[in-house]
């Protein structure tokens, strides 16, 4: 039977008031009733706009219809036909904006869950079936992916399909990249990365942490010393961005990559259990409107702050941050301060006493579609504030670049590739962060794969032409 | 893991541990550091990479006891492992050019400013060494210190051995009697190497210095190490760690180098009260 209901069956959540003091899970995910009543709400159209929305083509109608009919195991075979990390995108894509987006039942009302009805599925099938993973013979060629984010994962996972022997190199002590060190835990449980993890390795996949290639190795080393055929850099964007106003070196001014990196990879939220201590302050700013401006001030809240604020220059409307993650920051009390622009940092005794900040309106759009912030005249105020948060974006990390001197890249850091993912150095592939600048998940996955499929036409020819 | 294949205690706070990496002591050059974790609930430290050798495939730091994660590293014995060990991270230092240089180690420093006598040395430059302790019981490296510089001099605070001063005041009687640097290297505490800048820059003689402050990842990913140097905010872990001692902000990296102060000595208090049985933590 059709459900009509105009909204998404609602998602089961923790109280805003509880869980703004706790790093579990806010949402705690569909039962097995909940999906598929909201399964029922998909029209199963012809033109499946949903899969054209889906930056990996998510077969979305037919994983559905299979949830509908309460048959979760092939759902989850369907989605992973073409993403295999269904867990994590179902929690961290922004499918609002993408097959969420074009569902024709957006139109009157609610689009399909269709992220919900992913996450369920996978969390289905994580729970409950226990997964028999048979390694693919092996072909005896050597591929190297350079860490072991969404990209690295994606492309490694593909290659070892094939009978690649892969090697994952990663810099930080554990793998995962951004899932690991940026997402926190409340949104996205490590131990879904870790399992996904464990599932490459259980296909072969060796990763190698404590690896800084470029320093540790050259991407050339790696090809003519060690034998790899074909090298990925999936480095990502990791390299934070600054204001470059005064007072940002101050004591209590941290990037939110320190900051997140210091809750999420070294569980400083756990100090003194764990050695990596972390300031959290009683008034915090955070500066900057994407996801990691929201994972910074929730964490900044369930650390004790007892008033934490968002800091953007442009509208509501223009943030780039998941609308869940908006909603979901702002009930846990996390203070908004839209069309807000800080100017410098005020300190005292070398700590953060203050942020100075003017007024902003919107003028025309500018190139990126969004309408263009300009500072109000005299609108100068102070937001009384002990820590600042810098999250105002990431761009591709230069160590490799800098180590790589015939490899191609932007002025801006992005490395330049083709839709395939060929760099300019034959034999060298790269996607996700550090080709695109900090996107997200799926977009990274999508890249690691298809180069994936670029690589193994590589070796195919390397290997004729020998 | 990595494992320890040598342990040396130079006296009772300064410890040297050779450690199996292969992979970094191939690719390792004077004045690179490492980041270690000794263990799951451990933190990642920076050390500066005290000498390499890419035929044995061992790295070795030297460290002093500090706080939890030094005292934990102080706890390992030969053949025990380190969980965690990454490098070789930063730029390598420049020699090129120096022909009379006065290399100067303070404290902990002289661990690192060691190598970097020895390579200039090496290179056959004259060097004068001069290293400076709290008191004789700190002092380390003696021998190796004459073994690679033209002359060498001690200073220690309560004048225990050696020169009773600072290193500074070595320097300046150096300077002020005909000695003629193209460089001063200067690695040690904050407060000695703006010591040393400060006297150096009357002189207009090229100081170099090299920062280990906070960080966590060593790669750029963080910015906890930033320091301003000549205005500009530089990442000591890829920028550096070494810089132009004129123009580091030094009030600025001494501030910050205290950040986590009270928490560190937090968690060494935590850890010494769980070593000895009266926490259960």
């Amino acid at each position: 039977m059709f459900n009509l209901d105009p909204k998404k069956t609602e998602m089961p959540v923790q109280a805003p008031g509880e869980r703004n003091k706790n790093f579990k899970e806010v949402a705690t995910g569909y039962t097995e009733e909940m999906a598929m009543s909201e399964a029922r709400r998909c029209l199963a159209c012809k033109h499946r706009p949903c899969v054209a929305g889906c930056p990996v083509s998510v077969n979305i109608p037919d994983f559905i219809k299979e949830v509908e009919k309460g048959n979760f195991e092939r759902a989850y075979e369907i989605i992973t036909d073409t993403n295999s990390l269904p867990a994590v995108c179902g929690r961290v894509c922004p499918q609002e904006s993408q097959c969420e987006k074009v569902c024709v039942r957006a139109i009157k009302g609610e689009s399909v869950g269709i992220g919900r009805l992913e996450r369920f599925v996978a969390d289905w099938y994580m729970k409950n079936i226990e997964e028999k993973i048979e390694k693919p013979a092996l072909n005896g060629i050597k591929m190297a992916v350079i860490g072991s984010g969404p990209a690295g994962l994606a492309c490694a996972g593909d290659l070892a399909k094939l009978g690649y022997d892969v090697t994952i190199f990663e810099a930080f002590h554990v793998a995962g990249g951004v899932l690991m060190y940026g997402i926190p835990q409340f949104r996205l449980p490590k131990e879904i990365v870790r399992k996904e993890i464990d599932r490459l390795k259980k296909l072969g996949v060796k990763i190698e942490t404590n690896s800084v290639v470029g320093k540790m190795i050259s991407i050339d080393a790696l090809i003519s010393e060690e034998g790899f055929k074909a090298v990925f850099i999936g480095t990502g964007a990791g390299l934070p961005s600054f204001m470059k106003i005064p007072g940002e070196n101050l004591c209590g001014v941290y990037s939110a990559n320190e900051f997140l990196t210091r809750i999420n990879l070294m569980n400083a939220y756990k100090f003194p259990k764990y050695d990596t201590p972390i300031k959290v302050g009683k008034r915090v700013a955070v500066v900057g409107g994407g996801n990691v401006a929201m994972d910074a001030a929730r964490c900044a809240k369930r650390l004790g702050a007892d008033e934490v604020y968002i800091i953007y220059r442009r509208g509501e409307e223009e943030m780039p941050a998941r609308l869940e993650e908006i909603h979901h920051a702002k009930e846990e009390g996390i203070i908004f301060k839209i069309l807000t622009n800080p100017t410098r940092i005020m300190g005292k005794d070398n700590w953060v006493s203050g942020i100075e900040c003017v007024k902003m309106e919107l003028g025309k759009p500018d190139e990126s579609g969004r309408r263009r912030p300009s500072a109000v005249e005299g609108s100068e105020f102070v937001i009384d504030a002990d820590e600042v948060i810098m999250a105002i974006g990431q761009s591709p990390n230069p160590l490799i670049k800098s180590t790589t001197p015939d490899l191609k890249t932007h002025n801006w850091g992005g490395i330049i590739t083709d839709d395939a993912g060929r760099t300019s150095k034959p034999g060298v592939f790269a996607g996700g962060d550090a080709v695109t600048g900090a996107a997200t998940v799926i977009l990274a996955m999508g890249a690691g794969k298809a180069a994936a499929a670029a690589m193994d036409e590589y070796a195919a020819l390397k290997t004729d032409n020998k | 893991m990595y494992k320890i294949i040598k342990k040396h205690a130079f006296n009772a706070q300064v410890i040297l541990m050779e450690v199996e990496a292969p992979r970094i002591a191939k690719s390792a050059k004077p004045g690179q550091f490492i980041m270690l974790r000794v263990d799951e609930q451990g933190e990642r430290i920076p050390l500066t990479i005290a000498d390499y050798n890419a035929q044995a495939g061992t790295v070795t730091i030297i460290f002093q006891i500090v706080g939890k994660t030094t005292t934990a590293l102080s706890n390992l014995s030969q053949g025990d492992f380190i969980l965690d060990f990454v490098g070789p991270l930063g730029t390598s230092s420049d020699f090129e050019g120096i022909k009379n240089a006065a290399v100067i180690g303070g404290g902990l420093g002289l661990a690192i400013a060691y190598p970097q006598a020895k390579a200039l040395h090496e290179r056959g430059a004259s060097v004068d060494f001069i290293a400076g302790f709290r008191n004789k019981d700190l002092i380390f490296l003696r021998d190796e210190m004459k073994s690679v510089s033209a002359r060498s001099f001690i200073t220690t605070d309560d004048g225990s051995a050696g020169v009773k001063g600072f290193v500074t005041d070595v320097l300046k009687s150096l300077i002020e009697k005909g000695a003629k640097y193209d460089t001063v290297i200067a690695i040690g505490p904050l407060v000695m190497m703006k010591a040393v800048s400060e006297l150096t820059r009357e002189y207009g003689i090229k100081t170099t210095v090299s920062l280990n402050p906070i960080m966590i990842d060593g790669t750029g990913m963080c910015g906890g190490c930033r320091v301003t140097v000549g205005g500009q905010t530089k990442f000591a872990c890829v920028d550096g760690p070494e810089f132009d001692g004129h123009l580091v902000d030094f009030d600025e990296a001494i501030a910050r180098s205290a950040m986590y102060k009270k928490d560190e000595a937090h968690s060494a208090k935590q850890h010494k009260c769980k070593m000895e049985g009266r926490l259960d933590v």
